[in-house]
């Protein structure tokens, strides 16, 4: 006979179900972008003259509801990353509205105000990195990590940030004893977590988490993917989550946005998009996933070729060059972002005809209780 | 007969601050034509136990024990028993073994183009004039698939993205045609697309010249695509060995299960609650007792209630064969006879 001993107090204990979506939802829409680009310029030479163009967000458009999740997923320089730094005008963009609704239910316009007017906004759209060794302070105690947010934002009295640090540690099931530690002596998905503790503070509607787990292991990934559900369910978080991974994209988020080179190519809800994936790449992207299952082996033809160079995309479709289903019309005629069912959004001119292979949500696989 | 025999490896760092036991008795065998592949998370010594065999672990670590048995000419030379500066070594490193890193970017020279580097890697194994190594780096890059290998030879290695300065690696490692090519997470650093392209690659190579893989990795998925026989190690001991189908549908240690459940796949329903391993990965400092997943595992036996008094927080297990060729460091399965314990079929 065995017994099973306590597990120590690090452990998540248990939560309830991620509440479905409908009931998650308040039918508002928190984000808006419309049209955003932001290209970056290449000087060449001593006079420093333009030569041309990186085109990294070219034409985006998206909506994100209040208390949803909406993942950007892609390759390496696919421009999802420069998306949400917009959004959070880490970086002024090029052209483009990124439409914000405010906590007082005003619309407002992040790519063009002024920065004393971004400052109070700051507070409602928080951050949430991927490195979780790089992206703390190692000279600062926990209670400076997470309290510095407060005291930037007018909360004077040591003794309240203390009690909303503790209250915010407890949050992301961190023991508060330890706020006055330093960084170094937290495991990776402990500094995660004081990373998100610190993203919280101050109340944000709609959390930017760029790459949040995949720094971790795996089996600390687990914990945090967990802990960002139930934020979003006690809280009323909205997530624009960036990631690569498509298991993690898969298992956080209600409506998932594939991007390459710059653009959105397709956008649809989470279930359609992995079992009926219209756009030629999305296709060849799960397909591409290794699977967890030796029986599943050598199902898949690898894509030819290498993501295109966003400073000298292809002419049409970007994707065309690598794509097996490319015809005359893809390589001259650039595609339009169109609607092609309710919700289901492609880039390709073969949208409407192409019957691509798509990943079944399996119950057999389903991870087991534990 | 194995091409490489590792026996009992232990690699330690000695510190003044401590001992890290990096690697503590790692067991396995590679064969000719068959993929080999070691996971684990951070710190569990797989990629210790790759450079041990190479014998390029960095001060202080050393190896202290165990045997690295690699076949030539009918016996086995003991690489473990080498001066890992000699002329021995060095005929085996690059030569009989190939390596392939993670990071494509650090691994070549910024200042000499890769043809240089390749040249240069063949040259040393292979008594080539400068006309003929080109030849054969042009020929090793039309292998690995770089179009257009005579003008890529003179590129540098920062000219070059991602997935062709791998392929740029893998060409330069399979210079001397080795027996054995050690991949240490060879597609951790590339894109999902880029990733399956060196896999698909990887297999391409071992049809075509019956070399032995040893594949390193920390992505569950890349090994369930790749390896023939798995071995799961955590921080430093090999817990589960056995063949690719056992360790994904009949996997035996509380970690190598638990590993499987908590990964979040394309497969699996969405937005529901992963199981997952409590805790984080000890530090190698404050190493538990016992079985060394013991505070993490769910299926821990206490002193009190183990039969015979053997309880993970005290005593070490030891690898148990429990059917043939699948071996689990756990004493839940001490018993012989017993292969699956009660305590493991009521958590399934």
């Amino acid at each position: 006979m065995s017994t099973i001993v306590t597990p120590p107090p690090t452990a998540v204990p248990p939560q309830p179900p991620a509440a479905p979506l409908r009931e998650r939802l308040t039918g508002q829409i928190l984000l808006d972008v419309k049209d955003l680009k932001k290209y970056f310029v290449i000087h060449r030479g001593f006079l420093r003259r333009t030569t041309g163009y990186v085109r990294a967000v070219d034409d985006v458009s998206f909506q994100i509801q209040e208390g949803e999740t909406l993942a950007l997923v892609g390759e390496t320089g696919c421009g999802k990353t420069t998306t949400s730094r917009c959004i959070l005008r880490a970086i002024d963009p090029t052209s483009g509205q990124i439409l914000f609704r405010t906590e007082s239910g005003k619309t407002v316009d992040v790519a063009t105000i002024s920065k004393r007017e971004l400052r109070p906004l700051r507070r409602q759209m928080q951050m949430i990195f991927q490195d979780p060794y790089s992206s703390l302070n190692p000279r600062m105690t926990v209670l400076d990590i997470i309290g510095e947010p407060l005291l930037v934002n007018g909360v004077k009295s040591r003794r309240e940030r203390i009690d909303r640090v503790e209250e915010l540690m407890r949050l992301v099931r961190l023991r508060p004893e330890y706020m006055r530690r330093f960084p170094h002596a937290f495991s990776g998905g402990q500094r995660q977590r004081i990373g998100i503790a610190r993203a919280l503070a101050l109340h944000p509607k709609l959390v930017v988490a760029d790459e949040p787990v995949s720094a971790l292991d795996v089996s600390v990934q687990a914990q945090t993917l967990n802990l960002l559900l139930e934020l979003q369910n006690t809280l009323g978080l909205t997530y624009l989550f960036v990631a690569h991974n498509l298991g993690v994209v898969k298992h956080i988020s209600d409506r998932v946005a594939v991007m390459y080179v710059g653009q959105i190519a397709e956008l649809a809800e989470r279930e359609a998009l992995f079992r009926s994936p219209k756009h030629p790449y999305t296709a060849a992207l799960l397909a591409s996933v290794p699977k967890p299952d030796p029986r599943l082996r050598g199902q898949r033809k690898p894509l030819p070729g290498e993501v295109a160079n966003p400073a000298a995309p292809p002419t049409g479709c970007y994707f065309h060059p690598r794509c097996a289903f490319a015809v005359e019309r893809c390589k001259v005629e650039r595609p339009a972002w169109e609607q092609i069912s309710p919700g289901h959004w492609v880039r390709c001119h073969r949208a409407r005809e192409l019957t691509l292979p798509g990943i079944e949500t399996s119950s057999t696989v389903a991870p087991a209780a534990n | 007969m194995a091409l490489l025999s590792v026996r009992d490896l232990r690699t330690y760092f000695v510190a003044d601050e401590g001992t890290t036991r990096a690697v503590d008795g790692a067991t396995f065998d590679l064969y000719a034509g068959k993929t080999l592949g070691i996971v684990g998370e951070t710190g569990c010594g797989k990629s210790v136990t790759a450079r041990s065999i190479l014998r390029i672990v960095e001060r202080p670590g050393r190896i202290v024990s165990g045997e690295i048995l690699l076949q030539r000419d009918g016996g086995y030379i003991d690489l473990a028993k080498l001066d890992p500066d000699g002329r021995e070594i060095r005929r085996v490193r690059g030569g009989e073994i190939g390596l392939v890193f993670q990071e494509p970017m650090t691994s070549f020279s910024p200042v000499h183009t890769v043809g240089d580097q390749v040249i240069e890697a063949i040259q040393l194994h292979r008594r080539l004039d400068k006309a003929r190594a080109r030849a054969r780096a042009i020929e090793l890059f039309r292998m690995v698939g770089i179009s257009r290998p005579e003008g890529r030879l003179d590129e540098y290695s920062w000219q070059l993205s991602g997935g062709l300065r791998q392929r740029a690696m893998i060409a330069m490692a399979l210079a001397a045609e080795p027996r054995l090519l050690i991949a240490d997470e060879p597609t951790t650093a590339l894109d999902v697309t880029t990733q399956a392209q060196i896999l698909e690659l990887l297999r391409d190579l071992q049809r075509k010249t019956h070399m032995a893989i040893m594949l390193i990795t920390h992505d569950l998925g890349v090994i369930a695509e790749m390896a023939d026989d798995v071995v799961v190690m955590y921080l430093g001991r090999v817990v589960e060995h056995g063949p690719v189908d056992q360790i994904f549908h009949a996997p035996k240690h509380p970690y190598t299960q638990a590993l499987l459940r908590s990964i979040p796949g394309i497969q699996h329903e969405a937005r529901v609650k992963l199981p997952t391993i409590s805790g984080s990965i000890p530090h190698p400092f404050a190493r538990p007792a016992g079985c060394p997943f013991h505070p993490r595992c769910a299926l821990v036996m206490a002193c009190a209630a183990a039969p015979d008094g053997v309880c993970c927080d005290h005593h070490e297990p030891e690898l148990i064969t429990v059917e043939e060729g699948h071996s689990v460091s756990c004493h839940l399965y001490r018993k012989k006879g017993a292969a699956v314990p009660l305590a493991l079929e009521s958590a399934r």
